[in-house]
C-alpha cells in the first residue's frame, strides 16, 4: 500500500508494512533504520508528550475526553469539555451493610454544570439507578443508552476453560463506571438530563430503590422482553426502508464477531499472565543453576540472567495489564453496547407494532360505527364517532412516534458508528505506546546483561 | 549466521531445508570439518547430508558428502558407547529424535479444513506450517551437526574406524545397525539405571578431583534439568500468546469482512498489527529456544554423559578393590595366586586409565560449557535487542500512522488512502 505522495512518512514505511511472504528470515537479513524520523518523534529519553505515563493506571479515565480534534463536529460538541474520572473506592460502613463507595470527579467549563470542578461519592448501585432511570426515559424513542456496568463479568474462554463469573476487583470497577460515565455524557441528549446532572453534581443521591431490578441483568432482562415482543409480532413488520434491514444485519454479525473477538483478546490476557508465571519460575530456576555453576564468570552470568528474567516478569504483568485494561475492557463495553443497539432496533419494532395495533383497532371502530349507522342508537353512535377520533389520533401518534424512532435511530447509529472509529482508534493508539514502553525496558535489561555475557571468561 | 531458503511442493509433502551454521568451538581445525549442509524431509523420515573436508590421509577422499537418517547416528553413538577403550572419555550425547509431531498435526489439521477456510486462511495457515517446520528444522540439524563436530574435534574420536565410516561409507548402514541395535539395547539400560546408585551410595573415592566432580555434577543435573523443563515452559507461554495474537488478528478481520463502513479499513489496519506482533512474538520464541532452552537441552545430556564416565571409574574403583579382596584372598587360600595377580594388575591399569583420561575429559568438558554458554548467551542477547528494536519500531511507525489520523476527517475515502 502506498504513502501518498503528499505525506512526508518515512521512507522506512513501505519496507516495514510490506508483507514479506517469500522472506522468512526478513528480519534476520532486513536493515532497520532505527533513526528514522518517527522513532525520534515518539522516543527520547524523558518521558515525551506523546506517549502517556508507563504504567497503565486503572483508575485513569482512558478516554480522555479533553477538546475534540475532529473538524466536522455536530454543533452542540464545539464547546464539549468534560473531564471525568472514578476513583479511590473506599469501603463505608460494615459487616451486611458495607458496600464501597467511588470518588467521581468532574471537571468541565461547561455551563450546563454549576461548578467547574465537583467531586461527589457515589456507590455502585447508584450508577445501576442512574442507568435505570435514563433507560426507562430514552430507550423506547430510539436513543443507545450506554448500558450499565456489570458487577462482574462471565468471561468466555476459547474452549480451555469454562464460563466463569468473576467479580471485579475495586480499581477494576472504577475504570468501568467511568468509562460508563463517559459514554453518557458523550451523548447530547443525555448530557443536558436532570438525572445525569444530579448524578454528578449533588453531594446526596436518593438511593436507588431496588438494585435487583435496576443491575444489568435486570436491564437486559427488559431488552429481552422488547425482542420477545417482535418475535411474538403475527405480522412481521414489512421493512420498506432497506436501511434498518441492513444495520440490523450488520449488528447482528458484528455481536458474534466482537464476542468472538474478546474471547481471543482474553486468551491473550491469559497466556500473558501465565508468561510472567513461568518466566519468574524460570528466573529462580537460573538463579539456582548459577549457584551450583562452578566456574566464577558463568556463575555470576546465570545470576545476572536470573535478575533479568525477574524484571522481564514484571514487564509482562505490565503487559497483562494493559492487554485487560485497554483492549479486553474496549471489547466488553462494545460487546454491551451492540446489546444496547440491538434493543433499540428492537424498541422500533415494538412502537411499529403498536402502530399497526392501532391502525387495527381505527378499522374496528370504523367497522363497528358503520354498523351502528344503521342501528338508530343515536348515543352509541357519538360514542362510537369519538371513539374513532380517539384511534385515529393514536394511528397518527403512534405513526409520528415511528418516524421519529426511526429518525433517532438513524442519527444515533451514525453518532455510534462514527464514536466506535474513534474509540478504537485511541485504545489501539494507548496500546502501541504501552507495547513500545515494554520494548524500550526489554532493550534496556537486555543491553545491561550483554556485557555480562561477554564477560563470561 | 543463519539464513535459509525454503521449498515445497504441498502435495507430496517434501520439504527442502537449507541451513548453514557456524559452530565457533568445534570446526575450528581444517584438518577435519564437517557440517550439514542440508536436510530433507519426506513424510517422517529426515536424511540429513553430511559434508566432509578433510586434509587427512586416512580418508579416501578430500572432499566428500553422504546421506544419513537419525538412526545411523545412533548406530554410531551406540558403537562408540560400546567400545571399551573409550571408557575415559565423554561419550557425546545422542542426539534425539526428530520431532516433527506438532507441524504434523497441523499439517493434517490443515488438510481437513481446506474446504472450510478462505484462501487466505488457507494461504496464512500454510505459511505458519511452513515456518513450524523450518524451525523443528533447524533445531534437529544443529543437534545432529554438533553430535558430529564433538567427535571430529576430539584428539582420540576422530581417529576412531566407525566414526570414518559413517563418514565415508557411501550406501546405507543398515546393515551394521541391526546387529548393533540389539547388542546395544540390554546394555544401555542397565548402565542408566544403575548410574546414579553407584556414584551416589559411593565406593570410597580418594581422588580430591572426582570427589569434587561427583558432588558438583550431581547437584548441577538436577539444577539444569529444572531448568531445561522451565525454559519449555516459558517459551511455551510465548508460542501461545504468539498463537492469541494470531486468532486476534483473524477474528479482527473477520469483522472487517462483514463491515462495508469507514470502520472496515481501520479493522484491517488493526490486524495487520496484530499479525506483525504475532510474527515478532514467533521469532522470539523460537530464538529464545534454539539459543536458551536448546543450549540447556543439550548440557543436561552432556552432563549425563559426563556422569556416565563417573560410574564406569566407579565402577573400575570397585573392580580395583574387589581384585585386591581377592588377591588377598587368593594368597590365603594359596591357591590360584597367579590368576588373582594378574586379574588385580589389569583392574589397576584400566582404573588408572580411566582416572588420568576422566580427568582430562572432565577438565575439557567445563571449558567447552563455558565456552558454550557463553557463545548461546551472548547470541540470545543479542537477538533479544534485536527483537526489541524491531518491534519497538514497528509500534512506532504505526503509532505514528494512527495518530496523524486524528487531525483529519473520518470516513472519507480519500484520507483512508494514507494509510
Amino acid at each position: 500500500e502506498d504513502i501518498s505522495s503528499s505525506s512526508n512518512g518515512p521512507k522506512a514505511e513501505p519496507m516495514l508494512l510490506d508483507h514479506d511472504p517469500d522472506d522468512l528470515f526478513a528480519e534476520a537479513t532486513e536493515e532497520v533504520s532505527l533513526d528514522s524520523p518517527e522513532r525520534q518523534m515518539i522516543l527520547s529519553d524523558g518521558p515525551s508528550p506523546a506517549i502517556t505515563p508507563v504504567t497503565i493506571n486503572p483508575r485513569a479515565d482512558v478516554f480522555d475526553r479533553s477538546p475534540d480534534q475532529d473538524e466536522d463536529e455536530e454543533e452542540n460538541r464545539d464547546t464539549f469539555d468534560i473531564q471525568i474520572s472514578v476513583s479511590d473506592p473506599e469501603k463505608v460502613g460494615d459487616g451486611m451493610n458495607a458496600y464501597m463507595a467511588y470518588k467521581v470527579t468532574t471537571k468541565t467549563s461547561l455551563s450546563i454544570f454549576s461548578r467547574d470542578e465537583v467531586c461527589v461519592k457515589r456507590r455502585f448501585s447508584d450508577f445501576l439507578g442512574l442507568h435505570s432511570k435514563l433507560a426507562s426515559k430514552y430507550m423506547h424513542i430510539g436513543y443507545i443508552v450506554p448500558p450499565a456496568p456489570e458487577k462482574s463479568i462471565v468471561g468466555q474462554r476459547l474452549g480451555r476453560r469454562s464460563s466463569a463469573v468473576t467479580e471485579l476487583d475495586p480499581d477494576a470497577k472504577a475504570c468501568l463506571c467511568c468509562r460508563y460515565l463517559l459514554r453518557t455524557v458523550k451523548q447530547p441528549a443525555l448530557l443536558k438530563d436532570p438525572d445525569v446532572l444530579q448524578f454528578l453534581e449533588s453531594s446526596e443521591l436518593p438511593r436507588a430503590v431496588s438494585t435487583q431490578a435496576l443491575s444489568g441483568a435486570g436491564i437486559l432482562r427488559m431488552v429481552n422482553k422488547a425482542a420477545d415482543a417482535v418475535n411474538k409480532m403475527t405480522i412481521k413488520m414489512n421493512e420498506s426502508d432497506a436501511w434498518f434491514e441492513e444495520k440490523q444485519q450488520q449488528f447482528e454479525n458484528l455481536d458474534v464477531q466482537l464476542r468472538k473477538l474478546h474471547a481471543s483478546v482474553e486468551s491473550l490476557v491469559f497466556h500473558r499472565k501465565e508468561l510472567s508465571v513461568n518466566t519468574a519460575s524460570f528466573a529462580k530456576s537460573a538463579a539456582m543453576l548459577g549457584n551450583s555453576e562452578d566456574h566464577t564468570a558463568l556463575s555470576r552470568a546465570l545470576s545476572q540472567l536470573a535478575e533479568v528474567e525477574e524484571k522481564i516478569d514484571q514487564l509482562h504483568q505490565d503487559q497483562a495489564c494493559a492487554d485487560f485494561y485497554l483492549i479486553s475492557e474496549l471489547l466488553g463495553d462494545y460487546v454491551r453496547l451492540i446489546t444496547a443497539v440491538k434493543g433499540v432496533f428492537d424498541q422500533r419494532m415494538k412502537t411499529w407494532a403498536k402502530c399497526q395495533d392501532a391502525q387495527v383497532m381505527l378499522q374496528r371502530k370504523r367497522e363497528a360505527e358503520a354498523k351502528l349507522q344503521h342501528a338508530n342508537k343515536p348515543d352509541k353512535l357519538q360514542q362510537a364517532k369519538d371513539e374513532i377520533r380517539e384511534w385515529e389520533g393514536k394511528v397518527q401518534q403512534g405513526e409520528r412516534d415511528f418516524e421519529q424512532i426511526s429518525k433517532n435511530i438513524r442519527r444515533e447509529v451514525g453518532r455510534f458508528e462514527k464514536d466506535r472509529v474513534k474509540d478504537f482508534r485511541v485504545v489501539i493508539i494507548k496500546y502501541l505506546e504501552s507495547l513500545v514502553h515494554t520494548q524500550q525496558q526489554l532493550i534496556k535489561y537486555w543491553e545491561a546483561f550483554l556485557p555480562e555475557a561477554k564477560a563470561i571468561a | 549466521v543463519q539464513f535459509g531458503a525454503f521449498q515445497h511442493s504441498c502435495s507430496n509433502k517434501i520439504y527442502l531445508l537449507l541451513v548453514r551454521s557456524v559452530s565457533v568451538d568445534l570446526n575450528n581445525d581444517a584438518s577435519l570439518v564437517i557440517d550439514i549442509p542440508d536436510a530433507l524431509c519426506e513424510r517422517d523420515k529426515v536424511k540429513f547430508t553430511v559434508h566432509t573436508k578433510t586434509t587427512l590421509s586416512s580418508f579416501q577422499k578430500p572432499e566428500f558428502s553422504v546421506p544419513r537418517q537419525h538412526e545411523e547416528f545412533i548406530w554410531l553413538h551406540d558403537t562408540i558407547v560400546e567400545t571399551e577403550e573409550y571408557a575415559g572419555l565423554i561419550i557425546p550425547p545422542a542426539p534425539p529424535k526428530p520431532d516433527f509431531e506438532g507441524p504434523r498435526e497441523k499439517m493434517h489439521k490443515l488438510g481437513e479444513g481446506e474446504s472450510s477456510m478462505t484462501k487466505e486462511e488457507y494461504a496464512k495457515m500454510k505459511q505458519e506450517l511452513e515456518a513450524e517446520y523450518l524451525a523443528v528444522f533447524k533445531k534437529t540439524v544443529q543437534v545432529h551437526e554438533v553430535f558430529l563436530q564433538r567427535f571430529s574435534s576430539h584428539p582420540i574420536f576422530r581417529k576412531d574406524r566407525n566414526f570414518q565410516i559413517f563418514l565415508e561409507y557411501d550406501q546405507d548402514l543398515s546393515v551394521r545397525r541391526k546387529n548393533a541395535k540389539e547388542m546395544f539395547g540390554g546394555f544401555f539400560k542397565n548402565m542408566v539405571k544403575s548410574a546414579d546408585e553407584v556414584l551416589i551410595s559411593g565406593v570410597k573415592e580418594v581422588d580430591e578431583f572426582f570427589e569434587q566432580e561427583k558432588t558438583f555434577l550431581l547437584d548441577y543435573s538436577s539444577k539444569i534439568k529444572d531448568a531445561t523443563a522451565k525454559a519449555e515452559k516459558m517459551t511455551r507461554s510465548h508460542k501461545n500468546v504468539a498463537d492469541d495474537y494470531n486468532h486476534i488478528s483473524g477474528a479482527l478481520n473477520s469483522t472487517a469482512a462483514d463491515n462495508n463502513t469507514a470502520f472496515k479499513k481501520h479493522l484491517e489496519k488493526y490486524a495487520e498489527v496484530f499479525e506483525k506482533l504475532r510474527k515478532l512474538e514467533d521469532r522470539v520464541a523460537s530464538d529464545q529456544e534454539l539459543k536458551l532452552t536448546e543450549l540447556l537441552r543439550y548440557y543436561t545430556r552432556d552432563i549425563q554423559a559426563a556422569k556416565d564416565l563417573l560410574y564406569r571409574r566407579a565402577r573400575a574403583l570397585a573392580d580395583n578393590e574387589n581384585s585386591n579382596k581377592a588377591l588377598d584372598k587368593a594368597r590365603l587360600k594359596g591357591k590360584d595366586i597367579a590368576q588373582a595377580e594378574e586379574n588385580q594388575k589389569q583392574c589397576l591399569q584400566k582404573f588408572d586409565k580411566l582416572s588420568e583420561s576422566g580427568k582430562k575429559e572432565l577438565t575439557s568438558f567445563k571449558a567447552r560449557r563455558v565456552v558454550a554458554f557463553r557463545k548461546n548467551l551472548i547470541e540470545m542477547t543479542e537477538l533479544e535487542i534485536k527483537h526489541a528494536k524491531v518491534r519497538r519500531l514497528k509500534c512506532c511507525v504505526y503509532h505514528y500512522m494512527f495518530t496523524r489520523q486524528c487531525s483529519g476527517s473520518h470516513g472519507k475515502p480519500g484520507n483512508l488512502r494514507e494509510f
